[in-house]
């Protein structure tokens, strides 16, 4: 329905001219406001991903610690929670374990990140760039599954079990290696991003005062570019802490104070899918103590990243 | 230079001659070579890898191990019904996730002013994309099988990877989203376009070869995982394949775990084919998010 307007001097009244569709406006309207509202609903979900999460890990954890005790939970080394008799659950033991795959993971994936970032960065080609990163991002794109598989059957007895003869099949050293693997990609392209922000003239400035390659890499760009580098260390460490399938199949469910990398040990992820592959019936402890474990792997991870971001803002650089 | 200036000027090899710096320079040239070699180490564990599977599963790669159901002798399984399994998961993922994902993004790119709130939903969608996915698993079990009571379903599995997708997809699509130039919305305000106008006609047909491609990648990533359907119920041991979204279900990285963790040799070669099977199917799903990238790449051009 068209609504005309008051006539406009100069022109005839009726030619069409200066009517306005309020209808048409008014449908329009309503679309912009259904959009807004619908695209804002959206957003609203991953804010309910987050309570949720918080919400089921925290209900379901304070179950579990209405009938453990939180103290004995976070300082027990004693964790025999799928025992009949003599259940005991101190974390300890699983993150003893899950702190040593970390760190033979992270002695592993930070010099060769590292160093294939400042590599790729400052010594490579555009073509060899060009083909090693595809290959770099397949490395990254692997199941973790595949990096479990070939530990376990492939690293332990064709490495380590060669090198160690009392090592047993399933070990920490062999989970470890392989969640190197797995994260050297991720540390080898944040710190690349890291190295290429630092400006072009920081190089040219060494590099006209006689320093080597070597040099301007250790002693300009790294330095530099060093919160984004360290920023990509925590990032790694977190992803290795939560990395389950790996451990699960390499590691070992052996729930004991990890204190030898060639034995085997369970991580709180490992525990977690040791359950969840048996009967858990809802209501046992046992089942409440996946969502205590869980909170504990939440907590560990979201403050490591968190901790990266705040030390990228805290120690970053801006040069331009 | 002029001719006496460049013959009195030193030559290289007789600034070389200077024994430090002979040694800085070697120290250089080994350290390019250590650095190279670090490169080298992380894609010659790849080549190992590859190399190991493929001639570990070689044997087991037939017609049979994708129209087999599995069963309790390996020359007899297949990945039938993980595959129909995983089809289920990757289908209802993308149905969930893909829109919900896209339109979070497009609230925050184009629609959210940019205060403090905008801000902390970003920092917390970037912290749910940093969030283990066994956790997920956990959210899956607790809320949609137990609380909900669901059972271990496809449904419930599907829902619980659509959350870990999420992020991704929210991540990707923001990105795609930034790198259309705001000379386009511009324009297009500037003739009257109202906001959503703008959005659906101007910036999201440009954005859409990026868009696609960000979220083929996350489902595919979501496709090889299997902690959290592990967690979120689906089983080792399914007999029938999934006909409807509540079935009980496995998915091809779960039925490999399942044959992983059995002692007998066999199995474990048949799990190598598997693992051919599952990277044929990651290389299907990245393919086809280049091709539409190349495709929807020509037809958006501004």
């Amino acid at each position: 329905m068209t609504a005309s307007s008051d006539p406009i001097p100069g022109l005839p009244p009726d030619s069409g001219v200066g009517q306005v569709d309020y209808s048409l406006l008014r449908r329009q309207h309503l679309v912009e406001k259904a959009a807004g509202a619908f695209l804002l609903v959206c957003a609203a979900v991953s804010i309910f991903t987050t309570i949720g999460i918080v919400v089921i890990l925290l209900s379901e954890a304070l179950q579990f610690f209405s009938t453990e005790s939180v103290v004995d939970f976070l300082t027990g080394t004693k964790w025999t929670a799928l025992f009949q008799h003599d259940q005991s659950f101190g974390v300890l033991a699983l993150v003893s374990a899950t702190v040593m795959v970390t760190l033979i993971a992270m002695l592993v994936a930070m010099p060769t990140g590292l160093m294939s970032a400042i590599f790729l960065s400052e010594y490579a080609s555009e073509r060899t760039r060009s083909v090693l990163k595809p290959i770099l991002e397949l490395l990254a794109g692997i199941p973790t599954i595949i990096y479990g598989y070939f530990a376990l059957t492939f690293v332990t007895p064709e490495i380590i079990q060669r090198i160690f003869p009392g090592a047993s099949i399933y070990n920490v050293l062999s989970a470890g290696l392989a969640v190197g693997v797995m994260i050297t990609p991720l540390i080898t392209s944040l710190s690349e991003d890291a190295i290429r922000a630092v400006p072009r003239s920081m190089r040219e400035g060494a590099y006209a005062m006689g320093a080597t390659k070597f040099e301007v890499a250790t002693r300009v760009i790294v330095p530099a570019a060093l919160s984004g580098i360290v920023a990509s260390f925590i990032l790694a460490a977190s992803r290795a802490v939560g990395e389950t399938m790996i451990v699960a199949l390499a590691a070992g469910s052996r729930a004991q104070l990890a204190t030898d990398p060639l034995q085997s040990a369970q991580t709180m992820t490992g525990y977690v899918i040791q359950v969840v592959s048996g009967d858990v019936v809802r209501g046992t402890n046992v089942y409440y103590s996946l969502y205590a474990v869980g909170l504990l792997l939440f907590i560990m991870t979201l403050g490591l990243n968190i901790f990266s971001h705040w030390f990228v803002r805290r120690f970053r650089e801006e040069y331009e | 230079m002029s001719a006496l200036q460049r013959d009195a000027a030193p030559t290289v090899e007789q600034l070389s001659a200077n024994k430090q710096l002979r040694r800085r320079q070697g120290l250089a040239r080994i350290w390019s070579g250590i650095f190279f070699l670090a490169t080298a180490f992380a894609v010659a564990a790849l080549a190992m890898l590859a190399w190991y599977i493929i001639s570990r599963g070689w044997g087991y790669l037939s017609w049979n191990l994708l129209t087999n159901p599995a069963s309790r002798r390996p020359e007899r399984s297949g990945l039938y019904i993980a595959i129909y399994g995983t089809l289920w998961i990757i289908s209802l993922t993308i149905l969930i996730s893909f829109p919900m994902g896209v339109a979070a993004a497009i609230y925050l790119e184009e629609y959210a002013p940019r205060n403090r709130w905008t801000r902390m939903l970003q920092i917390n969608i970037s912290n749910l994309a940093g969030v283990p996915s066994v956790v997920y698993g956990l959210l899956g079990l607790g809320i949609f099988v137990e609380w909900l009571s669901m059972g271990r379903i496809v449904l419930a599995g599907a829902l619980t990877m659509a959350l870990l997708s999420l992020p991704v997809i929210i991540i990707s699509t923001s990105e795609a989203l930034k790198a259309v130039p705001w000379s386009l919305r511009e324009s297009a305000y500037g003739v009257g376009a109202t906001r959503w106008q703008v959005t659906a006609s101007h910036v999201l047909p440009a954005a859409v070869p990026a868009i696609l491609t960000g979220a083929i990648l996350a489902v595919s990533r979501a496709s090889g995982e299997t902690a959290p359907l592990l967690v979120a119920g689906a089983a080792g041991f399914v007999t029938r394949k999934p006909d409807s979204f509540d079935d009980s279900y496995t998915t091809i990285p779960i039925q490999l775990y399942n044959w992983m963790s059995r002692p007998q040799k066999e199995f474990l070669d048949l799990a190598a084919a598997g693992i051919i099977v599952l990277m044929g199917l990651l290389i299907l799903l990245n393919s086809v998010a280049i091709v539409l990238r190349q495709y929807y790449g020509r037809k958006a051009r501004w």
